[in-house]
C-alpha cells in the first residue's frame, strides 16, 4: 500500500458510479434472460382442440395433441370402472385432493370425468413427464402388481396409475394424471382446452 | 515488464525471431514453465496418462464438432433428417459424426478414470483443491455439454431424456414450473429447446469449458503434479532449485503420452469402425426413431455415463425419504451425545436436524430426488476438506481403506447397471443401498478417513529405472 492521503471525495464517487454501472449491468441482463421464456408464437399456439370420439370403442383409446401434450380418452368398459373403487386404499390421493395439477369441479368424483365412461387425461406422468403406457389387461405381469386392475405404467421411474388416471402409493410421481379443461360439445364431440368454467 | 533483450552477435534467423518475439510475448518463458521446466514427478504410473487423453479427445470432439455443425440443421422439423444426411450423404460425414459420438462417451471414460486416479492418490488434496475444485467445474460442464449434445438428433432417446432432465428443474418448490418453462422456452420440448440447447452445446458451454481446462492447468502448474506415493517432490531440490525426483514434462512425458495416445487411439477407432454404437451403450437404439412427442418409448434410460446418478434419483422414493430422515435424526442424537461441541452447537445441531427432517416430510419425494442426484455431484466439490487422513496415498492408508474405494467403486458401477435397466423392486432396494453407500462414503469421510494406523510415507518417491 501506498502512503498517500486516501482522497474520500474521490472514493465516494468511484463507489457510485461503480453502483450506478452494477445496476446498469443487471438491467441489460434483463432482455437477454427475457429471451427465454416462450415466445409470442408459442403462447398463441395453446388453442383448444376438437375431438371426434364416436369412433372410440369400450376398452380403447385415443390420443389428440394439444399444446404439444399427448391427451387421452379411455372408453372404459363397466368392469373396469367398478374395479376403481377397489384401488382407494391403495392410492396416493384417491379423492384428487392435491393442488398441484388441480383436478376441475366437474371431474372430482369417483370416475374423474364428466361421463363416467370417457376418462380424459392428459397422458404425461406427474414426476417427470415421460408418458405412460397402457396396461389395460388385469392380472399379473412384468413390473406390476399381482392384483392390478388396469391402468397405466410409466416406462421411466415405474410409477403406476388406475384407470382414472389416479397414482399408487409410494411411487415416484405425487399426483394423479391431470385433467385438462375440456367439455362436450354433442354427445360425440369433445372440445379439450376450454370448459364452460372458463 | 521484462528487460528488452537483444539478440547476442551472429545469431541465427530463428533466434533473431525469437527474441524478437519474446520482447513482445513471453513464449519462451511460458513453454519453459508449461512444458521444458515444468518438472513432474518421476513415479508416475499408467494412472496418469488420462488427463492427457483428456486434452486429446477435447481436441477432438471441438474439431469435429464444428464440422458437424456446418451440415446439422437445428430445427425440429430438420434436425434429425440432417444427422441422417451427414451419416449417408455428406462425404465422409458419417466418420466424422461417429468421431463425435464415440468421443462422448470416450471423454468420461478418460474423465471418470482421471477422477478415481485423484480420488485414490489424494490429488485433491492441499496444496492441490484448486485443481480439484476446477476439475470439478469441468466434469459439469462436460455434463451439460453431453445433455444438451444429445438431445441434438432430435431422435426419441433425444427428446425424452430432455423431457425428464428438464422436468427435474420444475421438481423445485415454488418456483420450478417457471424454471423449467424458462429452460424450455416452451410448455412441452420443442424447436425453442433445441435451438438454445444447439447455442449452449456449440458455444456457451465449450467456452467456460476451455477456461475451465486452462484454469486447471494454470493451478496445477503452479503447485506441481502429485504421484502415486504422494509425495511432495518439492520438498527435496537440487542445487539449481529443480526437484530431486522430478523430470522436465517434456520430453519425458511428452514421449511418454504419445505412447499412451497410441493405444487410446487403436481402441478408439476400433470403436467407431467396429462398433459405432457399442451394443446400444454409446448410441442408444430409440434414438435411431425421430422424436414423437406423443409416445414414450418403452424403456428410456439416459446414456450410460449418468445412470448412477440416474440411479440414485429413480432410488429416492417415499420410503427412502423416511430413512433419509431417519439418518438425519440418527446423526443429530449422536453428534449431541457423542460430539464435542459446546451446548449452544449441540442445540444448532438439533435445530437444523429438525428442520431439515420437517424439510424432507413437507416437499415431494421427487424433489428430493433431484436434490440427491445434484448433491451427488456437488459432494465431489467438497472433498479436499473431507478427507482428514493423515496419509495423501492409497498406497500408505490402512489396508481397510483400499477395500472402502473397492466397495465404493463397486456401488458406483452397480449403480450405473441399475440406471441402464427398466426399474424393480428389488433394483431400486440396492440402489436406495448403494445412494446412501455413496453420501456415507463422503459425508462420513472427516471420521473413517482417520481411523486405523498408516503405513510410513517414504521421504522420497518409490522409482526403479527401467
Amino acid at each position: 500500500m501506498s502512503d498517500q492521503q486516501v482522497d474520500q471525495g474521490k472514493r465516494t464517487w468511484l463507489i457510485a458510479t461503480g453502483c450506478a454501472g452494477a445496476v446498469g449491468g443487471v438491467a441489460t441482463a434483463v432482455p437477454f434472460v427475457s429471451t427465454f421464456s416462450p415466445s409470442e408464437r408459442a403462447k398463441a399456439a395453446g388453442a383448444a382442440v376438437e375431438v371426434d370420439i364416436s369412433a372410440v370403442k369400450p376398452g380403447e383409446k385415443l390420443t389428440v395433441e394439444w399444446r404439444g401434450k399427448p391427451v387421452w380418452i379411455v372408453r372404459r368398459t363397466p368392469e373396469q370402472l367398478e374395479a376403481l373403487k377397489k384401488n382407494d386404499p391403495q392410492l396416493a390421493d384417491p379423492a384428487s385432493a392435491r393442488t398441484a395439477y388441480p383436478t376441475p369441479e366437474y371431474a372430482k368424483n369417483p370416475a374423474r370425468s364428466i361421463k363416467p365412461e370417457y376418462l380424459v387425461v392428459v397422458g404425461i406422468c406427474s414426476h417427470l413427464g415421460c408418458s405412460p403406457s397402457d396396461k389395460f389387461q388385469a392380472g399379473a405381469q412384468p413390473s406390476l402388481p399381482d392384483d392390478w386392475t388396469g391402468g397405466f405404467l410409466c416406462p421411466c421411474h415405474g410409477s403406476t396409475f388406475d384407470l382414472a388416471g389416479r397414482v399408487f402409493k409410494n411411487k415416484p410421481a405425487p399426483d394423479n394424471l391431470e385433467v385438462p379443461p375440456h367439455m362436450y360439445l354433442s354427445d360425440t364431440k369433445l372440445l379439450i382446452g376450454e370448459d364452460k368454467a372458463a | 515488464m521484462a528487460e528488452f533483450k537483444e539478440a547476442p552477435a551472429g545469431a541465427s534467423m530463428g533466434e533473431q525471431l525469437m527474441t524478437w518475439v519474446d520482447n513482445r510475448f513471453p513464449a519462451t518463458k511460458m513453454y519453459k514453465e508449461h512444458m521444458s521446466e515444468y518438472y513432474a514427478p518421476k513415479n508416475f504410473n499408467w494412472w496418469y496418462i488420462f488427463g492427457s487423453l483428456a486434452m486429446l479427445v477435447l481436441v477432438i470432439q471441438i474439431v469435429t464438432g464444428i464440422f458437424l455443425v456446418m451440415h446439422y440443421k437445428p430445427d425440429a422439423a430438420l434436425a434429425f433428417g440432417s444427422v441422417e444426411y451427414i451419416m449417408r450423404d455428406v462425404p465422409w460425414g458419417w466418420l466424422i459424426r461417429y468421431m463425435h459420438s464415440t468421443g462422448a462417451s470416450a471423454f468420461f471414460v478418460v474423465v471418470y478414470l482421471h477422477m478415481f486416479r485423484g480420488l485414490i492418490y489424494g490429488s485433491y488434496r492441499k496444496p492441490r483443491e484448486l485443481v480439484w475444485i476446477f476439475g470439478c467445474g469441468i466434469f459439469l460442464c462436460l455434463m451439460a455439454e453431453a445433455f444438451m449434445g444429445y438431445l441434438l438428433p432430435w431422435g426419441q432417446m433425444s427428446y425424452w431424456g430432455a423431457q425428464v432432465i428438464v422436468n427435474l428443474f420444475a421438481a423445485v418448490p415454488f418456483v420450478g414450473p417457471d424454471l423449467a418453462l424458462l429452460i424450455r422456452g416452451d410448455y412441452v420440448v420443442g424447436d425453442a429447446t433445441l435451438n438454445r440447447f444447439f447455442s449452449f452445446h456449440v458455444i456457451a458451454v465449450p467456452l467456460v469449458l476451455l477456461g475451465l481446462v486452462v484454469a486447471h492447468i494454470i493451478a496445477l502448474h503452479e503447485v506441481g503434479s502429485n504421484n502415486p506415493d504422494g509425495v511432495e517432490i518439492k520438498a527435496k531440490k537440487d542445487a539449481q532449485g529443480r526437484p530431486l525426483d522430478g523430470i522436465p514434462f517434456h520430453p519425458y512425458y511428452t514421449v511418454h503420452d504419445v505412447f499412451g495416445v497410441g493405444l487410446f487411439l487403436m481402441v478408439f477407432t476400433a470403436i467407431i469402425f467396429f462398433a459405432p454404437e457399442l451394443g446400444g451403450y454409446f448410441l442408444e437404439y430409440n434414438n435411431f426413431i425421430p422424436a414423437d412427442p406423443l409416445k414414450t418409448p418403452l424403456h428410456i434410460a439416459p446414456v450410460w455415463y449418468f445412470t448412477p446418478f440416474y440411479s440414485m434419483l429413480r432410488a429416492t422414493t417415499d420410503p427412502m425419504v423416511n430413512v433419509l430422515a431417519g439418518v438425519v435424526g440418527l446423526g443429530a442424537v449422536l453428534t449431541v451425545l457423542k460430539g464435542n461441541f459446546s451446548g449452544k452447537g449441540k442445540i444448532a445441531t438439533l435445530v437444523i436436524a429438525a428442520v431439515a427432517i420437517f424439510l424432507l416430510k413437507t416437499f415431494d419425494a421427487k424433489f428430493w430426488g433431484v436434490v440427491v442426484m445434484g448433491g451427488a455431484v456437488v459432494i465431489l466439490f467438497f472433498l479436499p476438506w473431507l478427507d482428514h487422513s493423515p496419509v495423501k496415498s492409497i498406497r500408505y492408508r490402512p489396508d481397510w481403506h483400499k477395500y472402502m474405494y473397492a466397495v465404493f467403486v463397486v456401488f458406483f458401477l452397480v449403480l450405473g447397471y441399475l440406471g441402464i435397466q427398466p426399474p424393480t423392486d428389488i433394483g431400486t432396494l440396492i440402489a436406495q443401498v448403494g445412494t446412501l453407500f455413496y453420501f456415507g462414503f463422503f459425508l462420513l469421510m472427516p471420521w473413517w478417513s482417520k481411523l486405523g494406523t498408516p503405513k510410513a510415507v517414504p521421504e522420497r518417491v518409490t522409482f526403479h529405472p527401467h
